[in-house]
């Protein structure tokens, strides 16, 4: 599968590195009670899939066959990067928006989507 | 030699995220996004997306990393110190991200379906190549994300500006 | 020349909608004044009368082709698949009979009913109704398929649902409205369910591809040995006509309809709307004629029951009105038997007898009532011959045209059903029929000697009915006396109405002097009884004083039917009710109460907290990959090609 003289660190490797980022940031997300510190392992996990992207671009794109599309995940990977911006600047504006009207940056206590 | 910088580079940026969803401090969670961010643009440079490393740093590390900080500063109450604890159910947390981990890597490790080439791609991932395909095929979305960063800009605008009261 | 004619032929379609039209326009125009809406239905009816006139003479002159091929004008009225619908008219002798019987008989009660509802609160209604019947009734006529006579065979029972009830204040009146709805729907089911069956074995309800499948196609059916089917097909289709033209089961609604006004009695409940079930039969004698001899001789036995059934309730009731309707019922159990046995012209030419000279009498019966302030029992008349000429002239016309003697109208019809039922080898019908001539004898001249003969009852003061009533009265008595011969000429009547091959018969002189015998017996007998009084009516019937209360009371059908609906229905409801409230119900209420309490348990797991949210999410993205691989790896000890990745 691995072949060392063309390829210093295979697939297997970055996709891993991806999931551990990607599960770093989902456990930030389910254990941390700062919503600031929450909008930041989304970004973690945005990241991990970035990672994925390029790796499948990097290492699974036939240059032969779709000369076209040779980058479609970089691509990709540029929107998610806007789509990720974009997201942090309307989600820190409701963040302080929230903070303004409750006080708190606290997850637990923005509950009131409920019964 | 790469296998080298990239093992120093993915633990980095994996260290770093540890930090982030470890540190009590939120100021400090902030700077650790910063690095590991810095640390998955190096990667990218060892996968030749040399502009999408650059992209990277600049509106992850240089932009969203200080934003961050810039919204703890506005919305901070009571000890830095203690500004970022866990919640009652972390641990439950903590084994459902382990499980998913798992879960992906017996589907990475044992697939044996990966058409991996031969010889990997080593051309491209320049600015110019980018922008020739963004232009050309990815026109319609390219466009669409310039109206999505302008609508939140102007949304993030309104909203941390806040509605005056009309009367 | 029949091109010519076939050209008039395809403006049949105006005879129905000039009174329908002329209904719209008094239901939303003219409804305010009474003098236009009766201007409006009653020009209406009589240009129809004229069209229909036209048409009869276009299919005299056309002769033998429109015999032999009708003229058919169908337009599609609905083409989904598997269902294909026309609406058309069809002008063959019969229908041609059919749409001047209605026409004339329907003019002449919208003329007459000038005078006799004259003042009433609701003669703009009744104007409307009568004109939405006559169009109703001739739309039937020319139907070219089942489904569009059984939507006119509704429209017409629709309107003699209204009709009966037209008087809707009384409590009478309403009720017998609904039993005469709900009764003709039992019948009108079982047509329904036998239209369903022919279009599923046929495909189509048209007549003429009915009949051409059923003499051709068939056969091969035949060979299978699935005939039993037309059959089942024949007797479902015969339950309409049972409920529609009050056949022995279903006949009770009949007396009781006669609580709507009198001229509604003569047009809908004797000469037009209960004989549509004969009608149907006609029309769709092919498929009886297909399915005999049981349907046939069912018909002819149920029709020959009726006729003997209705005649000997005629014998023993008081009303005036009701005896005529038990004689409508007996003459219309006349015409089925005929059928059955096969006389097609008979009974299509004593239906149109029967049509002039029962809608005299009612007209007749009308008058009287008229004049006598709504008194209806002949015990309270008495002597009205001098005081109404006129009525009493035509009236006695239609007793002898009733009776059969010659040569009214009666006498010409009934000899060929009987001369025909003793020739196509049924004597027992045959001495059913006579009897019953007997019998109708001798209650009509009951009827006619109680109420216009004998002494006059001091507390009435009865004159003469104006114009409006008197001159149908007189029209009607015209074709009551010279209708009956048309079937006289060569190509008499039954030339023109027949069914498969024609033969030519000669009046049957010597059956003709029995069955006038009968009828001379009967009036004799009532004559001796109620003029000369030389026997005593009361004192017959209380010798018999059994079989007379049995008559009185209508043989206790209707109680009959009480009975059976207050305890067995009424028990069956009871039973219903009970599985309704706690059976339906209780699974009804008990899914809403599981559904309340699993929403309110249910709504506890929604706590606003977002990482609870995310966190059974993924779990379960985490639980749906596990069943995966535990799938996916029993599959792979099968078949070692399908891996986790996915198949190759």
């Amino acid at each position: 599968m691995m072949n060392l003289s063309n390829l210093s660190v295979g697939l297997s490797t970055y996709l891993l590195v991806g999931a551990m980022l990607f599960c770093l940031g989902l456990y930030g997300v389910l254990a941390k009670r700062n919503i600031i510190a929450l909008l930041m392992s989304i970004e973690l996990m945005l990241n991990a899939v970035n990672i994925n992207f390029v790796a499948f671009n990097r290492f699974l794109w036939n240059q032969k066959i779709d000369v076209h599309y040779l980058l479609t995940g970089h691509v990709a990977a540029i929107f998610v990067i806007v789509v990720a911006a974009a997201e942090v600047a309307v989600g820190l504006a409701l963040i302080i928006t929230i903070y303004r009207n409750r006080r708190s940056t606290n997850v637990d206590e923005l509950n009131w989507l409920k019964w | 030699m790469s296998t080298i910088v990239f093992f120093i580079f993915a633990i980095l940026a994996i260290a770093a995220a540890w930090g982030v969803v470890t540190s009590k401090n939120i100021v400090h969670s902030a700077f650790y996004l910063a690095l590991s961010f810095a640390g998955v643009a190096v990667l990218y440079i060892l996968m030749n997306a040399d502009f999408l490393a650059a992209v990277q740093l600049l509106i992850y590390t240089g932009a969203v990393a200080v934003m961050v900080v810039f919204a703890v500063m506005l919305t901070l109450r009571g000890d830095v110190r203690e500004s970022n604890p866990e919640n009652r159910s972390w641990f439950v947390g903590a084994l459902v991200a382990v499980s998913v981990f798992a879960m992906i890597a017996l589907v990475v490790l044992t697939n044996a379906d990966w058409r991996v080439l031969a010889t990997p791609w080593t051309g491209g991932g320049s600015a110019e190549d980018m922008s020739l395909l963004l232009l050309s095929q990815f026109m319609i979305p390219f466009e669409a994300a310039a109206v999505l960063l302008t609508v939140a800009l102007i949304g993030a605008v309104i909203l941390a500006k806040g509605v005056k009261e009309s009367k | 020349m029949f091109k010519e004619m076939h050209d008039l032929f395809q403006w049949a379609w105006l005879i129905p909608a000039l009174p329908f039209l002329s209904f719209l326009i008094i239901a939303f125009i003219t409804k305010r004044s009474k003098r236009l809406s009766s201007t409006v239905s009653i020009l209406a009816i009589l240009t129809s009368l004229s069209l229909a006139i036209a048409i009869g003479l276009g299919v005299i002159q056309a002769g033998k082709e429109i015999v032999e091929h009708p003229a058919i004008v169908n337009v599609n009225w609905l083409n989904i698949v598997g269902l294909q619908i026309d609406f058309g008219t069809i002008v063959d002798p019969l229908s041609a009979m059919m749409l001047f019987v209605v026409t004339l008989v329907a003019s002449m009660v919208q003329i007459y009913s000038l005078g006799y509802m004259h003042g009433d609160e609701g003669f703009s209604r009744y104007y409307a109704y009568q004109s939405l019947f006559a169009s109703s009734m001739l739309g039937m006529v020319l139907a070219t398929n089942l489904l569009q006579l059984f939507i006119f065979w509704e429209l017409v029972g629709l309107c003699s649902y209204l009709l009966i009830g037209f008087w809707f204040f009384k409590v009478s009146a309403r009720e017998a409205a609904k039993k005469a709805f709900m009764t003709t729907r039992v019948g009108d089911f079982g047509l329904l369910l036998g239209m369903l069956f022919l279009y599923t074995k046929f495909g189509t309800l048209d007549f003429a591809a009915l009949s051409a499948a059923l003499n051709t196609n068939f056969q091969d059916v035949l060979v299978i040995g699935t005939a039993g089917y037309v059959t089942v097909m024949a007797f479902l289709v015969f339950l309409g006509p049972i409920g529609k033209s009050g056949q022995f089961p279903l006949h009770v609604w009949l007396p009781d309809a006669m609580e709507g006004p009198t001229p509604v009695s003569a047009l809908i409940h004797a000469a037009t709307m209960v004989v549509a079930g004969v009608y149907l039969v006609a029309r769709m004698y092919f498929l009886f004629d297909f399915a005999s001899p049981a349907a046939l001789q069912f018909i002819a036995g149920l029709g020959a029951f009726t006729a003997i059934f209705a005649a000997s309730i005629a014998i023993a009731q008081d009303d005036i009105k009701r005896i005529l309707a038990y004689s409508t019922l007996s003459q219309l159990g006349y015409m089925m038997f005929a059928l059955g046995v096969g006389s097609y012209s008979g009974s299509m030419f004593h239906l149109m007898t029967h049509a002039f000279f029962k809608a005299l009498m009612f007209l007749g019966a009308g008058s009287v009532i008229y004049a006598l302030h709504h008194k209806q029992d002949i015990w309270d008349m008495g002597g009205l011959w001098k005081k109404m000429p006129i009525t009493g002239t035509t009236f006695f016309i239609g007793v002898l045209a009733i009776s059969g003697m010659p040569p009214f109208a009666g006498f010409w019809s009934k000899d060929e059903i009987l001369a025909n039922a003793l020739h196509n080898g049924h004597p027992i019908i045959y001495g059913v029929g006579l009897f019953t001539a007997f019998l109708t004898a001798f209650y009509m001249s009951r009827l006619f000697f109680v109420v216009f003969m004998g002494p006059e009852k001091p507390e009435n003061h009865p004159h003469e009915s104006p114009w409006s009533m008197t001159i149908p009265l007189m029209i009607l008595a015209f074709f009551s006396v010279f209708g009956g011969f048309v079937a006289l000429p060569e190509h008499n009547f039954a030339w023109y109405i027949h069914y498969g091959e024609f033969h030519h018969e000669a009046i049957a002189w010597g059956l003709a002097g029995i069955s006038v015998l009968a009828g001379l017996l009967g009036i004799g007998l009532a004559y001796i009884t109620y003029v000369k009084k030389l026997i005593s009516a009361e004192s017959v019937a209380g010798q018999f004083s059994g079989v007379y209360k049995l008559l009185k009371n209508k043989y206790y059908v209707d109680e009959l039917y009480l009975w059976i609906i207050k305890n067995i229905m009424d028990g069956m409801a009871k039973v219903l009710y009970w599985f309704d409230i706690y059976i339906v119900d209780g699974i009804v209420n008990g899914l809403a109460l599981v559904t309340r309490g699993s929403g309110k348990v249910l709504r506890r797991t929604n706590t606003g907290q977002l990482q609870t949210y995310a966190m059974v999410f993924f779990f379960a993205v985490v639980v749906i990959f596990m069943a995966f691989a535990i799938g996916e790896s029993q599959l792979a000890a099968i078949n070692p090609l399908a891996t986790l990745g996915g198949a190759k």
